[in-house]
């Protein structure tokens, strides 16, 4: 009763100011805002005053000149983004080999012994230490170096304020896709971690449009993947050309991946604006801020606790039971093999379909929470499917080869080719999103059906995409 | 007689008086929100008053959902409310609901505007929605160094004469200004400071008589609502937030929810 009671006190003021509102004339409220700026451009001329010649800002206007434009913009962005890539790979090479001998080569054997003296089940020491301690120690010693030198890099050049400037660069491409400029950032973003990118789309104000941005975050090509095609480039491309020029090649290979991730990009963008998600571009204004030097040491500080620290945990925490559910499947038996080995066999005839196998689509599947694991995982149930002797410490432990011939020389034994390199890139850009991200997601968006779009869209063009290469591959092969 | 203490016993040393709580926020004496256009330097001065580390960055619209922390100033504890940047009160983006929504019924015992000291005449357009919302509010004009560095002077002493709040100078990424700013803040947020602040001045009658009309039904069916006045002039400009919330009545609980914060 008191409801309808107020409900209609609140329709009645409703109704009140749409009449009044006749009255008043349609330009009141550009006579207030006329007003706003007339007082503030009288308070302004009274107060601030330039001094000297000097006009402002004119050596940012330079530097602007030359990394937004027509020619050199692109260029100077891809040189940028290569550099970075580089510093990365090279930086995190050494203390990722100091990490893993430490985490795995010294510490594992202690806890095994560990587990031996308090006469531990064989089961949980398996499920805890070669499960779920082993996939931890990887996720830290992959991930750790190559995140701290990459986020903070990312960090610098966000407080210099270049990256407005790749926004500025890329809106007339995302425009044209029918999406948000500012949807370059995002995408920036994404190649930190798709999460962070996800979260960032909030920064675009039209729900279509951020919609469009947050379903094609994943193709970017997030720190948690870079492992893999860094490892399948050097083996399977790099191998391709004399060692010289190997270490270039394969460079070019990943940034070529990711290339491939902003046309996909583009592309899907301009898809969906053009069927379920139509509508024209909002135009928007991005100011350009002007460049200032950046805090280096606050920098380090900063993104290394917000960002390294944060998304390496996330990590952790959905590798610890990731690791003990691919112990769990390589142990328990069916018969005669075990439930990986099962699944192995089953969906290799579908999978050669599109030049994988069924050890990778077992890897994907199992590494839904974090893409670090993939390698990993493939490796052991590489070793696990071929029963190579005297590689590997026994099933459903995961390890990492000392060298990456010894990486090489499972794989060709497992059957691969440099079309199964190749479409495992391409599948490592084009599958789901990791599971923080697709909760992200669903956190983002309080929409189901976006969420499961987010999520099979990208698998569906992956195996299109891989279905092409490998038919394009046995047509000359 | 040792120099250090007497800079330590000057009334204007405020490291002694000043302490970063981060984030523990119970049992606060004020409440303060910082807001601004984007990309100028708000985040910066949250973290030198509160000493937390939120991520700040060079480009506009960084900070997408309200950040809080606190801090402790002459034994009274604040805490500040990082709002996201916005241009303008009046067209309707998240953002700016955000930062709307708070200033108007989180009712911050101080609003601290953070402004560019380069571009200040466009961020004076914010800076005059805000006083129109506000009686107790402090500029804090900050990226002074950028406007030495591009030989631009700014009258402070005047331009906090023109609006009638205080007005404090700041280079926020070089911890300048700081303690001048924490000082006015304190004034205002005690009342030593009385603001009176700068208010546009073309309502014709007309509109005064429909604004009045709108705003008592208003305080009628929701009690207890601040910025009736404001929120009627909304309505008549048919902003679809504010019907909608107003339809719904969702408007009474915004103001119970962001009051809420407060305590």
């Amino acid at each position: 009763m008191e409801d309808t009671i107020t409900q209609a006190k609140r329709e009645e003021i409703l109704s009140t100011a749409n009449s009044v509102r006749w009255d008043l004339g349609t330009d009141f409220h550009d006579a207030i805002i006329e007003s706003i700026y007339e007082d503030a451009s009288r308070i302004a001329k009274k107060t601030v005053k330039q001094s000297g010649e000097k006009e402002a800002y004119s050596f940012d206007l330079k530097i602007d000149k030359i990394v937004t434009s027509k020619w050199l913009g692109f260029p100077l962005m891809f040189l940028l983004l290569a550099v970075v890539f580089w510093l990365t790979v090279a930086g995190a090479n050494y203390p990722s080999r100091l990490l893993s001998s430490l985490l795995i080569d010294t510490l594992h054997p202690i806890l095994k012994n560990l587990a031996a003296t308090i006469h531990m089940p064989w089961w949980l020491d398996g499920v805890l230490i070669d499960g779920a301690y082993l996939a931890m120690a990887w996720v830290i010693s992959v991930m750790l170096p190559p995140m701290a030198i990459f986020f903070p890099i990312f960090t610098l050049l966000e407080d210099l304020g270049y990256l407005p400037r790749v926004a500025f660069n890329m809106d007339n491409l995302f425009r044209k896709a029918g999406a948000h400029g500012k949807q370059a950032l995002t995408m920036s973003m994404g190649f930190g971690c798709n999460a962070a990118g996800v979260v960032a789309a909030r920064v675009i104000d039209s729900p279509r449009e951020r919609l469009i941005a947050i379903i094609t975050n994943n193709f970017s090509l997030c720190n948690g993947r870079w492992p893999t095609q860094i490892l399948i480039a050097t083996i399977f491309i790099g191998g391709l050309v004399p060692a010289y020029l190997a270490g270039f090649v394969s460079a070019g290979a990943v940034v070529a991946i990711a290339l491939l991730g902003v046309f996909f990009s583009l592309v899907v963008s301009w898809g969906l604006s053009r069927s379920v998600l139509k509508g024209e571009a909002s135009s928007f204004s991005l100011e350009l801020p002007p460049y200032r030097p950046p805090r280096i040491l606050q920098t380090l500080y900063t993104s290394l606790i917000d960002r390294t620290i944060i998304v390496l945990w996330r990590a952790v925490v959905f590798a610890v039971p990731a690791g003990a559910i691919i112990w769990l499947v390589a142990n328990i038996h069916v018969g005669e093999l075990s439930i990986a080995e099962h699944f192995i066999r089953w969906s290799n005839p579908f999978a050669l379909i599109f030049g994988l196998n069924g050890v990778i689509l077992l890897a994907y599947i199992i590494a839904i929470p974090a893409n670090e694991i993939v390698i990993p995982t493939v490796l052991m149930l590489t070793v696990l499917s071929t029963k190579l002797a005297g590689v590997g410490t026994g099933s459903g432990v995961m390890f990492e080869l000392d060298s990456i011939e010894d990486t090489a020389n499972v794989l060709h034994a497992g059957g691969w080719t440099l079309l199964t390199g190749i479409n495992l890139m391409l599948f490592s850009l084009l599958h789901n999103p990791c599971s923080t991200t697709i909760m992200t997601i669903y956190k983002e968006t309080k929409s189901i059906k976006w969420t499961l779009v987010s999520t099979f869209l990208p698998i569906v063009l992956g195996l299109i995409v891989t279905f092409f290469t490998t038919q394009i591959w046995y047509l000359f092969h | 007689m040792n120099i250090t203490d007497n800079c330590a016993n000057c009334p204007a040393h405020n490291k002694a008086n000043l302490v970063k709580l981060g984030l523990s926020l119970e049992n606060v004496d004020y409440v303060i929100s910082l807001a601004g256009n984007p990309n100028t330097g708000k985040s910066t001065v949250f973290n030198n008053l509160t000493g937390l580390h939120q991520h700040t960055g060079n480009w506009p619209g960084k900070t997408v959902s309200r950040a809080e922390g606190g801090f402790i100033y002459n034994e009274k504890r604040y805490k500040v409310v990082d709002l996201p940047g916005t241009y303008s009160l009046l067209s309707t983006s998240t953002d700016e609901e955000v930062a709307r929504d708070f200033i108007l019924f989180g009712q911050p015992d101080v609003t601290v505007i953070v402004a560019d000291a380069t571009r200040l005449e466009r961020n004076l357009n914010l800076v005059l929605q805000i006083l129109e919302l506000t009686d107790r509010a402090v500029l804090c004009v900050n990226l002074m160094d950028e406007a030495k560095r591009n030989n631009l002077e700014i009258d402070i002493r005047n331009l906090s004469k023109e609006l009638g709040i205080p007005v404090i100078p700041a280079s926020a990424r070089r911890k300048q200004g700081m303690a001048d700013l924490l000082k006015a803040i304190e004034e205002v947020a005690t009342g030593r400071y009385i603001c009176k602040p700068h208010k546009i001045k073309s309502r014709s009658k007309k509109l005064s008589h429909a604004i009045d009309i709108l705003a008592a039904k208003l305080s009628e069916t929701f009690p207890g609502l601040p910025n009736v006045n404001w929120v009627a002039m909304r309505l008549l400009e048919g902003d679809n937030s504010i019907t909608e919330a107003v339809r719904s009545g969702e408007i009474g609980l915004l103001h119970e929810e962001n009051s809420a914060i407060q305590n």
